[in-house]
């Protein structure tokens, strides 16, 4: 069986940056990983290698066989069966909520307005802010307006969903709603790669945690090792900051 | 005395700032009634009104005030404006493509066209079929005028739009190309709407600009029904021998520009706010 995403030996250098050095990381159909790790370590550039939102320096990125580094590959094409949820939303503030849900169904898949309406009120209620459907994105909170991108995203029917610390713009109060929703999408079978800082999330949806640190990946394994267990110095001081930050 | 040190002895007031201010105001009005009494005591009004205020000159320039002039004025600069806000979007793509001929031959255009005086390139206009024997500019003077202010206006307008394609957020493209929309899709459905909604204001002034800049028209040899207000009220003015035309013309601009510049301040106050 193909897996859902695999990399191998992955450089990026921004200038002589060298942001990534050398990853490599498989992530199996319907499995949950979660990248964790200091700012900076490259998480980001890792996770946005995959959809191509970056270009790689060098190495390789298959995602369910297709290899998106291949320039014969159709990356509009690919992009579309995967789901990607930003920091930052990045909802379309000229659109409400349901027109955000419906605009790549009708311009990417061709979906007529019908359909699409239908799919949209779905995701949206999925994620429940089906009540929210004609307010703008600058009426809803932050904790709304990450559920609607995350409608966005799954009204596309994506294969995999990449998720880029979906929580870390959020008031901590809201943070809770889009964490429900995401471990929902996990029982039901989504493969997700997640950029995290949530480690109980991490703890008890994901299936395995990385840890990054200065472009490599220092250690990976199911979470009761890397979180529960860590082998690795660096780890350990990772986590021992994230989970005590008083000191 | 206004110098008077920090030290001053106890007991002697100096002037609080808000005193000193109260005189200070005080003393610009008391300016600004001299100049005013002496403007209404020496002016020579009844040479003025003779000049400029002749109702009697005003009422010959109805109906073609408004049916001929302010019609062409509004004729040439919303065409010249349609053709700038069209290309200068096209110029403005370009200016910010990855694709290096493109941006340098847009950079040579704005820097060619916001360069050079609006009044030279209508002149150039008038010459061009010294240059290219057989060629005509199509649709007349009406053609020619909008060419003429549509080429300038494009190089202004193309600024105001890089500015507004370059304040919508990255994040707008990445989500809408991680959507799988190509990135001429990204930008139409995506970055484009928001661009306009932001050049609005900015585009309103462009716009008053350019509604100056069609009395520039009169350069080239416009007559009978092409004439715009400027050159209606030049005429009417000669024809008359007095100036009242001129004032006339000015203030129907006035009509226009001046609810045009309020419009732009509101839109401008509530994008502030809105966002
Ligand atoms: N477009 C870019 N151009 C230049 N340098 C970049 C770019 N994007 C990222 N970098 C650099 O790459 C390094 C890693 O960035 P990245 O965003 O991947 O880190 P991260 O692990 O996601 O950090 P954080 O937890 O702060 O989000 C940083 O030093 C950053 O400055
Ligand atoms: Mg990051």
């Amino acid at each position: 069986m193909t897996e859902a995403i695999e990399i191998e030996d992955l450089h990026k250098h921004f200038g002589q940056n060298e942001v990534l050095r050398g990853i490599d990381l498989t992530v199996g159909t319907g499995q949950v990983v979660c990248v964790i790790g200091p700012s900076g370590s490259g998480k980001s550039t890792l996770l946005r290698c995959v959809n191509l939102l970056e270009q790689p320096t060098k190495g390789t990125v298959r995602v369910r066989g297709v290899e998106v580094t291949d320039p014969d590959v159709d990356i509009d094409e690919v992009r579309r069966t995967i789901g990607m949820v930003f920091q930052q939303f990045n909802l379309f503030p000229h659109m409400t909520a349901l027109q955000n849900v419906m605009i790549a169904q009708q311009r990417v898949l061709k979906r007529g307005r019908k359909e699409a309406e239908v799919v949209a009120r779905e995701n949206l209620e999925k994620v429940g802010v089906g009540a929210k459907c004609d307010a703008f994105p600058a009426q809803l909170s932050g904790g709304q307006q990450q559920r609607v991108a995350i409608a966005r995203a799954l009204a596309m029917n994506p294969d995999l969903m990449l998720f880029d610390e979906p929580t870390s713009a959020l008031d901590p109060e809201l943070v809770g709603d889009v964490l429900a929703v995401m471990r929902k999408l996990a029982e039901e079978g989504m493969t997700m790669l997640v950029v995290t800082h949530e480690m109980g999330f991490a703890r008890q949806v994901a299936d395995r945690v990385v840890f990054m640190d200065g472009g490599v990946v220092v250690e990976d394994g199911p979470p009761a090792q890397v979180i529960g267990d860590p082998q690795h110095e660096r780890t350990r001081a990772f986590l021992h900051r994230v989970l005590h930050p008083e000191g | 005395m206004a110098d008077e040190p920090k030290t001053a002895e106890p007991g002697r007031a100096r002037l609080s700032p808000r005193k000193r201010q109260r005189i200070s105001r005080g003393v610009q009005y008391a300016v600004l009634t001299i100049a005013f009494v002496a403007l209404v005591v020496y002016a020579d009004w009844g040479s003025l009104a003779q000049n400029f205020a002749q109702p009697d000159v005003a009422g010959q320039m109805l109906p073609e005030l408004f049916t001929i002039a302010l019609k062409n004025t509004v004729i040439y600069s919303v065409g010249g404006f349609a053709f700038a806000f069209v290309f200068g979007l096209i110029v403005a793509l370009m200016r910010l493509s990855t694709v290096g001929p493109y941006r340098w031959l847009a950079t040579l255009y704005i820097e060619i066209f916001r360069g050079l005086p609006a009044l030279l390139v209508f002149l150039m206009i008038v010459f061009l079929p010294l240059a290219l024997p057989g060629f005509e500019v199509p649709g007349g003077t009406y053609g020619q005028a909008i060419l003429g202010l549509g080429l300038v206006g494009t190089a202004y307008q193309a600024e105001i739009f890089r500015a507004g394609l370059q304040a919508v957020p990255k994040g707008q493209t990445e989500a809408a190309r991680s959507l799988g929309m190509s990135a001429a899709r990204a930008q139409i459905t995506v970055v484009i709407p928001q661009a306009i909604r932001i050049v609005i204001p900015p585009t309103t002034n462009q716009f008053v600009a350019l509604l100056k800049d069609s009395s520039l028209v009169l350069f080239l040899g416009v007559s009978g029904e092409f004439v715009e207000l400027t050159k209606f009220g030049n005429d009417m003015a000669s024809t008359h021998a007095n100036a009242t035309p001129i004032l006339v013309a000015g203030l129907t601009y006035l009509i226009v520009t001046i609810p045009l510049g309020y419009l732009a301040g509101r839109l401008e106050k509530r994008k502030g706010t809105a966002r």
